[in-house]
């Protein structure tokens, strides 16, 4: 009995320090364990306030406003045409370009046809095409066929913040020690991230375009694993007051978790007002949202942003 | 000797088989404690890979967003509950607002004007069954953006607030309440209000939008708005679910009609009998359309009246006083009302009014201010400016300045302050560079 418990111990421990042996093993980027470095990165990003706009010079506005252009990849499929459709008539007007990416052709179907089924492959060689073919934008919004994203303030965050600097922000996620940005509510990358990701694209050992890690990892982390090959780490996106930007739900969604909570604010709880995306909407929905956003308003309540945006040509429901 | 043997023979035997025993003793016991170890090392793997999540997870930093959040809601929450009392006065089972509600950052000295100018009482007609399930969600939204709000109910109830009208509950009763309702109204609060609003506690309305709409009448006409129907009445008359207003002259005549006999109970179908008592009485049925003739007051959803498509059969199209319109120019950008309205849209529709927007989009439909208040404005303009910082128009900001405009589907420009945009847009616009030129040269 004696020589059982002990062994059953012995093998405890063993089973102790086989399971660390592997983790250290398996965890990613080891050059890059140095806490120091990771402090230094900021995990939120926070929209700039009006002090911070009014203390820019007017030239200083007028070249910020000119820079931030975004460059929409629009991830559809092809069963599913009416999301397409849907995307095109509705918030990805308010892109500077609205780029369509397919995993197969099909006709009535404007979108580049990528020929893959694998999620990360499907990403890997969207953000290439993206990044080949940006022109001189030099931000990028990568979205699912159901999310709706407002473009205008999108700009607003990331206004302040220059491109030819590494960003990789959206609704971050902690898994252990990997933080990634959450695929449904929308992923935003700077031109240099996404010059970086290109970069660490061709080296087939660290960012394959098929995933090979042991377990087979969500399209969402395999980015964010690459990306911090590169040195870019994921940021929290947020309004001035601290609510996230970035939402998987939609709104009625939303609304209905606070409805539930019996919280005392409905709205003040569900989500910011300068709200960048939401997802898990229906086509019906985003055309309600074109509504919602862009014309319902209660008259007499101004805000003097300091940015105009001009709403897009050959357009009604904006 | 044999024996001997024989002994001999049983005791190597014996020997053999306690060895043998031995062994499978010892083998049994060695198979066991490998069990055994196995099993450890498995319970060993297995907990301190879970070990280790917890502990990652407990020394990340606390999700500060998380907290964030809460934080900031549950401060935002306390400062309502404290200020909800500074806001309202009750009356008996009236709530007289005194501060309708502001939004951090926004410039709402239009909207506050327009409030002094414009009093509504708005009257929303509910029972005690619906207290928890409708009417609630109706006090929690928009409600609160009127300036004095009434819950008509067939019974009283003071913690509500409800006014109990001494009538019962049914569709049926709904012309009674309505009658009692508006004596109510009149008896009560005649001198707090110059317009008042009837709706169901299914109807959200937009008050500020609906100030707006009244802004250019004047409420000793006897006038009411709404959602206007053809049928059974000359003039036409308003959608009860949709809601309707009375100016004040028209509430005078609508109880006189009832002193004088001239009105009485004719039906329970309330919004076409109260239709035909203002008929009577000579109040006029407004066109309550904006400037480029889109409705405001709504009898369905948004997205009915946005997406659907309404069967050609359906009573909707013999019913409505003018043309149908299908589509997003079905709706207003300044809609008034919408009906059928559940407890979840009702907050969905107070976020998507008076909360989400899109930072520095300029409108496409920017309507003129009526006259009393464009003058106001042009007072109140020179404080915003100065106190922005930027009075200069913008030199070298051209329409088509940004290059790529021909590829770029929407323009960023920089913009001074100017405070009143209302002001600007005195042409209806629809063609938004218009709208850029004539700021440039104003």
């Amino acid at each position: 009995m004696l020589s059982e418990g002990s062994s059953f111990m012995k093998g405890m421990a063993l089973g102790g320090i086989f399971c660390l042996l592997l983790s250290l093993l398996g965890s990613f980027t080891p050059g890059m364990q140095s806490s120091p470095e990771d402090q230094h990165h900021h995990h939120h990003i926070k929209a700039p306030t009006n002090d911070e706009l009014q203390s820019l010079s007017e030239p200083q506005m007028v070249e910020l406003s000119q820079k931030v252009r975004v460059y929409c990849v629009i991830m559809v499929q092809p069963k599913v045409l009416v999301y397409w459709a849907t995307a095109k008539d509705t918030w990805g007007k308010h892109c500077d370009q609205a780029v369509f990416y397919s995993s197969e052709s099909a006709k009535a179907l404007e979108a580049v046809d990528l020929n893959e089924q694998d999620e990360w492959a499907k990403l890997h060689k969207a953000l290439k095409h993206a990044y080949d073919n940006s022109g001189d934008l030099r931000w990028f919004f990568v979205a699912r066929p159901t999310t709706f994203a407002i473009i205008e303030n999108l700009k607003y965050l990331v206004l302040a913040k220059d491109p030819n600097e590494p960003f990789y922000i959206g609704h971050t996620v902690k898994s252990g020690e990997l933080e990634y940005v959450e695929y449904e509510s929308g992923i935003v990358l700077s031109y240099e991230a996404l010059r970086r990701l290109v970069n660490v694209f061709k080296d087939g050992e660290k960012c394959p375009e098929r995933g090979r890690s042991l377990w087979k990892l969500s399209e969402e982390k395999q980015l964010a694993i690459c990306l911090k090959y590169t040195g870019v780490f994921a940021e929290n996106g947020e309004d001035t007051q601290g609510k996230g930007l970035f939402n998987s739900k939609s709104v009625g969604s939303l609304i209905e978790d606070g409805m539930s909570k019996n919280s005392l604010d409905v709205v003040e709880g569900c989500c910011s007002d300068l709200a960048i995306t939401f997802s898990g909407m229906s086509p019906n929905q985003m055309q309600v949202m074109m509504f919602g956003v862009y014309r319902l308003r209660p008259y007499g309540h101004n805000f003097h942003d300091s940015l105009i945006f001009l709403p897009p040509d050959g357009s009604d429901n904006d | 000797m044999t024996r001997q043997r024989c002994c001999d023979h049983s005791d190597k035997e014996e020997l053999l088989e306690t060895r043998r025993g031995r062994e499978e003793v010892t083998m049994k016991g060695l198979s066991g404690s490998r069990c055994c170890f196995y099993m450890g090392f498995l319970v060993g793997t297995l907990s301190l890979y879970f070990l280790r999540q917890v502990w990652f997870e407990m020394s990340m930093e606390p999700d500060v967003l998380g907290e964030g959040q809460d934080s900031s809601v549950a401060a935002l929450s306390k400062k309502r509950q404290a200020s909800d009392s500074n806001n309202w006065r009750m009356e008996g089972a009236t709530l007289i607002n005194l501060n309708h509600p502001h939004h951090i950052g926004e410039d709402s000295s239009v909207a506050d004007e327009l409030y002094r100018k414009v009093r509504i009482l708005c009257w929303v007609m509910t029972g005690p069954s619906n207290l928890q399930t409708k009417a609630r969600h109706v006090k929690a939204t928009w409600s609160r953006h009127c300036n004095v709000v009434v819950f008509m109910s067939s019974i009283d109830d003071p913690d509500f607030p409800t006014v109990g009208l001494g009538t019962g509950e049914g569709r049926d009763q709904l012309y009674w309440k309505t009658i009692r309702a508006f004596h109510y109204a009149l008896e009560h609060h005649g001198n707090d209000a110059d317009w008042f609003l009837k709706a169901d506690d299914d109807t959200f309305v937009v008050v500020d939008n609906l100030r707006w709409v009244l802004s250019n009448h004047t409420p000793e006409e006897p006038l009411y708005f709404g959602k206007r129907f053809k049928p059974y009445a000359k003039q036409g008359y308003m959608s009860g679910g949709a809601g309707y207003v009375l100016s004040k002259e028209a509430l005078r005549r609508f109880v006189e009609g009832f002193k004088t006999k001239v009105c009485t109970h004719t039906t329970s179908v309330e919004d076409l009998a109260l239709g035909q008592c203002l008929e009577k009485m000579g109040v006029l049925a407004m066109d309550s359309r904006d400037t480029l003739q889109r409705e405001t007051f709504h009898p369905f959803v948004p997205e009915h009246h946005l997406t659907g498509k309404f069967s050609k059969s359906f009573w909707y199209w013999s019913y409505c006083y003018y043309p149908i319109v299908e589509g997003p120019r079905c709706c207003s950008d300044l809609a008034v009302s919408f009906h059928y309205v559940d407890a979840e849209l009702m907050y969905t529709l107070e976020y998507w009014t008076y909360h989400l927007r899109a930072y520095g989009y300029r409108y496409r439909y920017r309507p003129p201010l009526s006259q009393g208040l464009v003058e106001r404005q042009a007072q109140t303009e020179r404080p915003t400016v100065g106190t922005a910082g930027r009075g200069r128009t913008p030199a070298g900001i051209t329409v088509g300045g940004d290059g790529d405009q021909s590829k770029a589907e929407s323009g960023a420009k920089p913009l001074s302050d100017k405070g009143g945009k209302e002001t600007l847009g005195k042409i209806p616009i629809d063609n938004n560079r218009t709208a850029v030129t004539q700021e440039r040269q104003g």
